[in-house]
């Protein structure tokens, strides 16, 4: 069976990392305190930039742009996961994306970190000392929450929905790691649950599809912008 | 937000400078002051480091008192200009 | 007059400062209050028109620098609310008065964003017109606003440089692209020459009376012209005032703006005011919860 090649590796990352960073750009004007506006707006630039990063070692393995992967493959080419994909204006649901997130992104990337392939190795390290801040935030975010009753309430409403979406962000064998971390994290147990795997479109990710690509539609391929 | 707690941040803009006061961010406790300073002060790469000080720990000090006129202590309340002139003459090495 | 306002007024005129916990008139302080609470309005109702071409910016590097400069746009709001609060009005009256209809902001948010091209003009020409009254405040004699203006000021010529960069892509493109540009230059014409304000002489204007402003609005209105006319004119593109010429002197003439109609947009009754104050009336209101939780642990 053949080494799985970068694209197999990163594009699930790049993906994810876009529509992720898509997702936290929704928040632009309207998060609940104009300093959480300008939080977000950082985590989705660092995410869209490290989707570029992870488009470009791709793009070059296809003979691509990063644009062209990032905005002009059908749909259904996508892997990101289920998790970011869905749209979810509130703003306790948002921290526990945030947090289930970046915690399986965290196992995620340690073991890219340690791959034999040292642009892997190289791409994911950069990544990494990025997420720092952005684990620094959900964190502090997760313990706010957690240290009053509406909030632990409210997150934990939004962990119920979301947390078979967290479990779909990582490969099987990842997982148990996933659920003693949280588990620990957020001092509750974690239902037993089908993850959603990647591979399945939730409804969303078309409309935002639409919507991100309804620029660059309007010019034939190939335009500058 | 009716943001609770002020907090004054300083910048040094590059290695060397001095801290230099910023502005001030309000933030319900450190940990969010620690990131919105970061944010507001920091998301361009314009520092290379910031203080962050609560209000209240800051002192001010803006009443100087200087009744008695005392010049001594800087360099114009002496005419050293006058006083090597008249030197100079004395010991007749005036230049031209 | 009193003696001790008529000195604070010589400091004042004279080049003099003022900080934060220093004696000011009453009169300086309201006119001040209200003029950077507009300022922050301004920058935070600014936002609404741009985030949408976030989603949609059609390669990377614009979406990020979007972002970039929509990011500056909001932290420019808090620190400009911060200086407000520190004068007196906290912010959260402030967003309450602003969705409430009570406060004002600048007439340019008051208007729909159609396309790409209104993304591009607005980067570029907007903010022009902003960094040359930013420019001017940068004399404001209360310091702390004036410190806050170099920081915009920085971070605004960002925005032109990649406002510029839009256009001059767009103009250079299909001829589709280059028409969503004259197109969107079309519509915001209009709110350019409303943005300046009034042309009320400076003698008259009692912000340059207290040395909160410096510049008197036509002055920013002819620099704005003098600066930008040609650079959109260069393009080939067609700026749409069949009136506008420059004399011999200099001066710019111009059809002169409807300054009743700037009046009626900037108390809320612009094409997109209701819509946008809609938009964050309903996000406040969905995110009280999170100030409250917040709060709690720190009480």
């Amino acid at each position: 069976m053949p080494a799985p090649s970068r694209a197999d590796i990163l594009l699930p990352l790049a993906d994810d990392e876009l529509i992720v960073g898509w997702r936290n750009s929704e928040w632009t004007g309207i998060a609940p305190f104009l300093e959480e506006d300008v939080a977000f707006s950082s985590i989705a630039q660092n995410e869209i930039g490290h989707a570029r990063a992870l488009y470009e070692i791709v793009a070059e393995e296809l003979g691509s742009t990063a644009d062209a992967l990032a905005y002009d493959r059908p749909l259904d080419e996508y892997r990101c996961a289920p998790l970011v994909q869905l749209r979810r204006m509130d703003w306790a649901a948002t921290i526990a994306r945030h947090v289930l997130y970046e915690t399986a992104d965290a196992i995620r990337i340690a073991s890219l970190a340690a791959s034999d392939d040292p642009v892997v190795a190289g791409i994911a390290a950069r990544i990494d000392r990025e997420e720092v801040y952005h684990r620094m935030h959900a964190e502090m975010w997760l313990d706010r929450l957690l240290a009053s009753t509406d909030g632990r309430d409210r997150l934990d409403h939004a962990l119920d929905e979301l947390w078979p979406y967290g479990l779909g962000v990582l490969d099987e064998g990842r997982r148990p790691e996933l659920r003693r971390a949280l588990e620990e994290r957020l001092d509750r147990a974690l239902p037993d649950v089908e993850p959603a795997v990647r591979g399945r479109y939730e409804p969303e990710l078309a409309e935002l599809h639409d919507e991100m690509t309804s620029v660059r539609r309007s010019a034939p391929a190939g335009a500058r912008w | 937000m009716t943001a609770t707690r002020v907090w004054e941040v300083f910048r040094r803009e590059r290695a060397g400078a001095p801290m230099q006061h910023a502005g001030s961010i309000a933030a319900p406790d450190e940990r969010f002051a620690e990131i919105y300073a970061r944010e507001q002060y920091g998301r361009r790469g314009e520092s290379e480091a910031l203080w962050l000080v609560p209000r209240g720990a800051v002192a001010e000090i803006d009443d100087f008192v200087d009744e008695f006129d005392l010049k001594y202590r800087r360099v114009d309340g002496y005419s050293i200009k006058e006083r090597l002139r008249e030197a100079r003459e004395r010991a007749g090495t005036v230049e031209g | 007059m009193d003696g001790r306002t008529a000195e604070f007024l010589e400091h004042v005129r004279s080049g003099g400062l003022v900080e934060t916990g220093d004696w000011m008139p009453d009169e300086y302080r309201a006119r001040l209050t209200k003029f950077v609470e507009m300022h922050a309005n301004s920058e935070l109702m600014g936002v609404l028109p741009e985030r949408d071409w976030i989603l949609r910016a059609p390669t990377l590097q614009r979406k990020l620098a979007l972002t970039a400069k929509i990011q500056d746009e909001v932290g420019h709001a808090q620190l400009l609310y911060r200086v407000v609060e520190d004068l007196g009005k906290p912010r959260d009256a402030c967003l309450d008065d602003l969705i409430a209809g009570k406060s004002k902001f600048h007439n340019v948010f008051h208007y729909p964003t159609c396309t790409w091209g209104d993304v591009g003009v607005i980067a570029w020409l907007v903010d022009a017109a902003a960094i040359i009254s930013q420019k001017a405040l940068l004399k404001c004699s209360y310091a702390p606003y004036a410190r806050i203006m170099r920081k915009i000021c920085w971070e605004e010529s960002f925005h032109i440089l990649h406002g510029r960069d839009v256009v001059l892509t767009l103009v250079t493109g299909t001829n589709e692209q280059r028409e969503l540009v004259q197109e969107a230059l079309d519509r915001w014409w209009e709110p350019l020459m409303m943005f300046h304000g009034n042309p009320i002489p400076a003698d008259d204007d009692p912000m340059v009376h207290w040395r909160i402003k410096s510049q008197a609005n036509e002055e920013a209105r002819q620099q704005f012209l003098e600066g930008y006319v040609p650079q959109v004119r260069e393009l080939g593109l067609t700026v749409p005032d069949s009136k506008l010429r420059r004399g011999d002197d200099g001066t710019w003439t111009y059809t002169e703006p409807d300054w009743d109609r700037l009046m009626a947009v900037v108390s809320g009754h612009g094409p997109a005011s209701a819509e946008r104050l809609a938009f964050r009336r309903l996000s406040r209101e969905e995110v009280d919860w999170v100030a409250r939780t917040v709060l709690a642990e720190a009480a």
